[in-house]
């Protein structure tokens, strides 16, 4: 390919100021998470007594061992179910194309668009009348139903992509149909599934207005939802609401840093299906 | 071998009492079907048609509880004047009349359609420019390192960007810094308390977190197009922007598209950036409706007005989104 030397010099030097750009605010909350607790942060500098307690006292009083526990807690409440149902539904609307497939399919479009603000009040009623505020649950199944749409439409863009030819095949060789799913279609799905796995776990940890509105013990919420209130409790100890926001990032960085590949192929098919 | 059996099986739905293929009749017609074990052809279809219906039916069930119902039930709140505890007394279109007259809730709207330039404009810009500069760098450990970091603000909770950003902004934070030592200082302000700057301040925040995931999926896209594409154009002496409007821009519309659509969608719906750094202050400069939503129901117990604005943000959404989607596809 023809490449333009001055080109691929000014694309080299705006990509590296985008970089830092993009890293500045990060390293601009280190520097302040480091600084004395208890005053107010002075600029953006390398502290010359670095306070690296700051984050194990912020450890400590944000409870980020009961966070990690309920926040898990919702993960494995939300992602397996959500995966098995939404398995289901897409193998039934992208492989068995059910009559009447197209009114769900449609229906479905419609609750890909909603704005969850735009529903959050009548959950709260519901919530409330099953009884479930200020639990797990009450961020755990509104999350399922949210984010059943884009879950059941991923699955079914995935099935839809596999050739009718081989569950013609499978059926002749006598195969029922939870044999075919089990031995032929899961295996087939296992990529489709498990980017649906790290879209859903990334949303459900970062999710911030259901528990918001639904659970006011942070220590019963969602990492983000936690961190909300942390803001208002350390307004005058800056550098541990800092230190606090970087430990409750720390996990997922880590797992991006190690999956970034995979991450960022969900993360760009998710932007694609959605 | 497929044939052979299609041979056999699809002529007899024909043949079956249509009504009742489970019935003896049908049993006894299906005398191929039943000597490979297997049902009639239609009633293998009406068998796959109920597991089909049972495989939907319970993820349907969670998408109708927690969407559906939820979204039928805003729409019947919206018609009445509540206060979430007492007796609700009906409004008709008070509410909604209420939302489009009420300067606050105004401004609201405005805020978020102003959100769209910094949500949608510049990262689809931005990332178009970037995209388009770095297309032909070639893989290795930088680019990975490159693709690592833009996309890191998608993985970060909002709420921690919020955060971040409210110390970048703040009076003593790393902006006010970074211009005093380049001697600027004189410019250096509290970027989320001024009623001039809040608005573009909070904008910014989006276009951080969303710019990276707009280059990385128009850089996918340019590798889709045919490279042979830009030769041409620069064997036919085209320059840089000749080529990107000719060859670039054409090839990317699908992926333009759908990064169009999330964008808006993300402005019209923000919430979680502008909650953790100004609650829509000072003032309403930085009201959006999600906001707006939240503090009418929730703090000011206006449930009936808070969920008509709900539904009206619901059409806004759709008002968007549709026409993009429906010029996407119709020219593809």
């Amino acid at each position: 390919m023809v490449v333009n030397k001055a080109e691929a010099v000014i694309g080299r030097v705006v990509l590296v100021l985008v970089l830092i750009l993009t890293l500045l605010p990060l390293a601009g909350m280190l520097s302040g998470a480091l600084q004395p607790a208890d005053r107010i942060p002075d600029g953006f500098s390398w502290p010359s007594d670095p306070q690296w307690g700051n984050f194990a006292v912020a450890f400590r009083t944000a409870h980020v061992w009961q966070l990690l526990g309920s926040s898990t807690l919702i993960i494995l409440g939300v992602v397996p179910l959500s995966l098995l149902l939404s398995t289901l539904a897409g193998y039934a609307l992208g492989n068995l194309r059910i009559r009447g497939g197209g009114f769900v399919f449609a229906l479905l479009l419609l609750g890909l668009t909603i704005p969850f603000e735009a529903i959050i009040i009548p959950i709260y009623y519901e919530i409330t009348a099953m009884g479930l505020l200020n639990t797990q649950w009450a961020i755990i199944l509104p999350l399922i139903g949210l984010y059943m749409p884009f879950s059941i439409l991923w699955m079914r863009a995935h099935f839809a992509g596999v050739p009718t030819e081989l569950s013609e095949a499978a059926r002749i060789d006598g195969a029922g149909i939870f044999q075919e799913i089990r031995r032929i279609q899961l295996p087939l799905a296992m990529p489709a599934l498990s980017a649906l796995a790290i879209l859903l776990f990334l949303w459900t940890w970062n999710q911030f207005l259901l528990p918001l509105v639904l659970v006011d013990d942070p220590d019963k919420r969602t990492m983000a939802g936690a961190l909300g209130a942390f803001q208002g409790q350390y307004l005058n100890q800056l550098p541990l609401l800092f230190a606090g926001a970087l430990i409750i990032m720390l996990p997922t960085i880590v797992i991006y840093a190690v999956f970034q590949r995979q991450f960022i192929k969900a993360l760009l098919q998710g932007a694609v299906k959605g | 071998m497929i044939d052979d059996v299609r041979g056999r099986e699809l002529p007899k739905p024909a043949a079956v009492a249509p009504d009742r293929p489970e019935g003896p009749h049908a049993a006894g017609v299906g005398g191929s079907a039943r000597r490979s074990g297997r049902p009639t052809a239609r009633g293998e279809a009406r068998r796959r048609l109920a597991i089909g219906w049972l495989f939907v039916l319970p993820a349907l069930a969670f998408f109708c509880a927690f969407v559906i119902y939820p979204l039928i039930t805003a729409v019947r709140y919206s018609l009445y004047h509540w206060n979430g505890i007492g007796a609700a007394t009906w409004a008709g279109i008070d509410n909604y009349v209420r939302v489009f007259t009420e300067p606050e809730l105004l401004i609201s709207i405005v805020n978020a359609l102003i959100l769209i330039v910094f949500f949608t404009v510049i990262p689809v810009a931005g990332g178009l420019a970037l995209a388009t500069l770095i297309r032909t760098m070639r893989p290795g450990p930088f680019a990975t390192m490159a693709r690592t970091v833009l996309f890191l603000p998608q993985i970060i909770p909002l709420v921690a960007a919020g955060i971040a950003w409210s110390w970048m902004y703040a009076q003593t934070g790393t902006i006010n810094t970074i211009l005093d030592a380049v001697g600027l200082g004189f410019l250096s302000r509290s970027w989320l308390a001024g009623f001039g700057t809040a608005l573009p301040a909070v904008g910014l925040i989006g276009s951080w977190v969303l710019t990276g995931l707009c280059t990385i999926l128009l850089l996918t896209g340019i590798g889709k197009i045919d490279a042979s594409l830009y030769e041409a154009a620069r064997l036919d002496g085209a320059g840089w922007w000749r080529e990107f409007v000719t060859v670039t821009l054409p090839g990317l519309r699908r992926e333009i598209a759908v990064l169009v659509t999330i964008t808006v969608i993300a402005a019209l719906s923000s919430f979680d950036i502008i909650y953790t750094t100004t609650k829509g202050g000072p003032g309403t400069s930085t009201l959006v409706p999600g906001i707006s939503i939240f503090r009418l129901a929730f703090t000011q117990s206006e449930v009936g007005l808070a969920s008509a604005f709900g539904i009206v943000l619901l059409a806004l959404v759709l008002l968007a989104v549709l026409p993009i989607q429906l010029l996407a596809r119709e020219r593809d």
